[in-house]
């Protein structure tokens, strides 16, 4: 299942919390030699887990961390605005209804879903609350596999490998990621409703129940 | 209603100080004949500032009686960036039911939807709608006009921001890319031949617009185009 946390929930499952920053660890600082933070207990953050970012976390059927990923609005800090501005044509993108997703992650030997579940769940988040991108930063190579899972991103900028991309929320794309993932949209909705209960006026009305 | 608010944003975009901004508040208010509204904003050094529409004696009230400190609202939005509804609030403890009988007897509704809002450097603002009405006539309100209310809140804090001098130029100043999108659609080009002339896709040009139309505070990209032309940022 999918769970929608924002840090200051994590605390109320602190298993699934350990278990994603060390999955992180493993994967940005040993598998794709990123120069990270890691601390004593192992596990990866950065100044962005600081500032109560919303996560979204794929269960594995024990209840363990099998991907997740991480939203922050382009109205306050982000990484991309903070690091690399000149990747979004020439300067900060921002809105309140385009978020920064970053530290897209999956667990050593994950399921083969759970990409693609990960963003089936980001794709609900964004109907939902009513956003029209996500924006983020990630290693060239990611390209063809977000292509592969069904929700491409567009390049914004590119420079020494490092891209920036930009998804466009659409029922269009959810549909194709519902399908690849198998799932009925009600189960969907309701990961998303369990987190945030109905926002009226916001998610397109094909996605409303 | 889109017009007179197309109208209200705009008289928010000549808002000289902070009292300008309390009176967009409260015409905002009237527009949508809600209760109250509330735009509260702490700054990243603690201080506070609020346009309300709350009777002054139950401001007072408020801070004598430092319900922040219980108010279900302001606890669970200080952390978060997603609007919540009252409703799915934990009003269960004592000291929250009693803040709210408290405050419908100040003139509040028994409704509310909150949007927490993040500013570039640390800043937290909460807007918020109040309401008295039932619960299937809310829903109905909110099916209608949530989405309008929580784009004005977000270009309520912009300005906010805006006037205190929280927002760095590099933030607020349209992106090279930015300008070059909505010049291209003011001297009268389709998005599909905006998005040819500068060789990116069209997808790439929506999120330049969405970008600037927030930046510029208007609701739409007509609206975005001719508050760019009005203020001189582009020229054709």
């Amino acid at each position: 299942m999918i769970r929608y946390l924002y840090a200051s929930e994590l605390a109320d499952h602190p298993d699934l919390a350990a278990d994603m920053f060390r999955d992180r660890t493993t994967q940005f600082r040993d598998r794709m030699g990123w120069d990270v933070q890691v601390d004593t207990l192992g596990w990866e953050t950065d100044a962005y887990d600081m500032l109560d970012p919303l996560y979204v976390l794929a269960e594995d059927d024990q209840g363990g961390h099998a991907g997740s990923m991480r939203f922050l609005p382009t109205t306050g800090q982000t990484m991309l605005a903070d690091v690399f501005p000149h990747l979004t044509g020439g300067g900060p993108i921002r809105s309140g209804r385009i978020w920064e997703s970053t530290r897209f992650c999956l667990a050593p030997g994950a399921a083969a879903g759970v990409a693609r579940k990960l963003l089936l769940a980001a794709s609900e988040l964004g109907l939902g609350m009513g956003l029209t991108h996500a924006v983020g930063v990630f290693d060239q190579p990611m390209l063809r596999i977000y292509r592969r899972l069904g929700w491409q991103p567009e390049v914004l900028g590119l420079q020494d490998g490092i891209a920036a991309g930009l998804w466009t929320f659409s029922e269009q794309t959810h549909d194709i990621l519902l399908r690849g993932c198998g799932l009925p949209a009600r189960t969907s909705r309701g990961w998303f409703e369990t987190a945030f209960g109905d926002i009226p006026g916001l998610g397109p009305l094909s996605t409303r129940v | 209603m889109a017009r007179r608010l197309d109208d209200l944003l705009e008289r928010l975009a000549d808002a000289a100080d902070l009292a300008d901004l309390g009176a967009c508040v409260h015409e905002l208010r009237d527009l949508y004949d809600v209760e109250h509204l509330v735009y509260h904003s702490v700054r990243s050094g603690g201080e506070q500032w609020a346009a309300l529409t709350y009777a002054p004696r139950w401001v007072d009230t408020y801070i004598e009686q430092s319900f922040q400190t219980v108010d279900p609202v302001v606890l669970s939005c200080f952390n978060r960036f997603t609007p919540v509804d009252w409703k799915r609030l934990d009003w269960s403890p004592r000291p929250a039911r009693a803040l709210l009988a408290e405050g419908i007897a100040h003139g509040l509704g028994n409704q509310g939807f909150s949007l927490p809002i993040r500013g570039p450097a640390g800043q937290f603002a909460l807007f918020t709608v109040n309401h008295r009405a039932v619960d299937e006539a809310w829903s109905r309100f909110t099916n209608a006009h949530l989405n309008d209310l929580l784009l004005a809140a977000h270009y309520v804090n912009e300005r906010a921001l805006d006037l205190d001098g929280m927002i760095p130029p590099a933030l607020s100043n349209l992106s090279p890319r930015e300008t070059d999108a909505l010049t291209l659609l003011a001297s009268g080009a389709s998005r599909a031949q905006a998005a040819e002339r500068l060789k990116i896709s069209e997808h790439t040009l929506r999120v330049y617009i969405e970008s600037s139309r927030h930046k510029l505070g208007a609701m739409n990209t007509t609206h975005a185009v001719a508050n760019a032309l009005s203020r001189g940022l582009i020229c054709l």
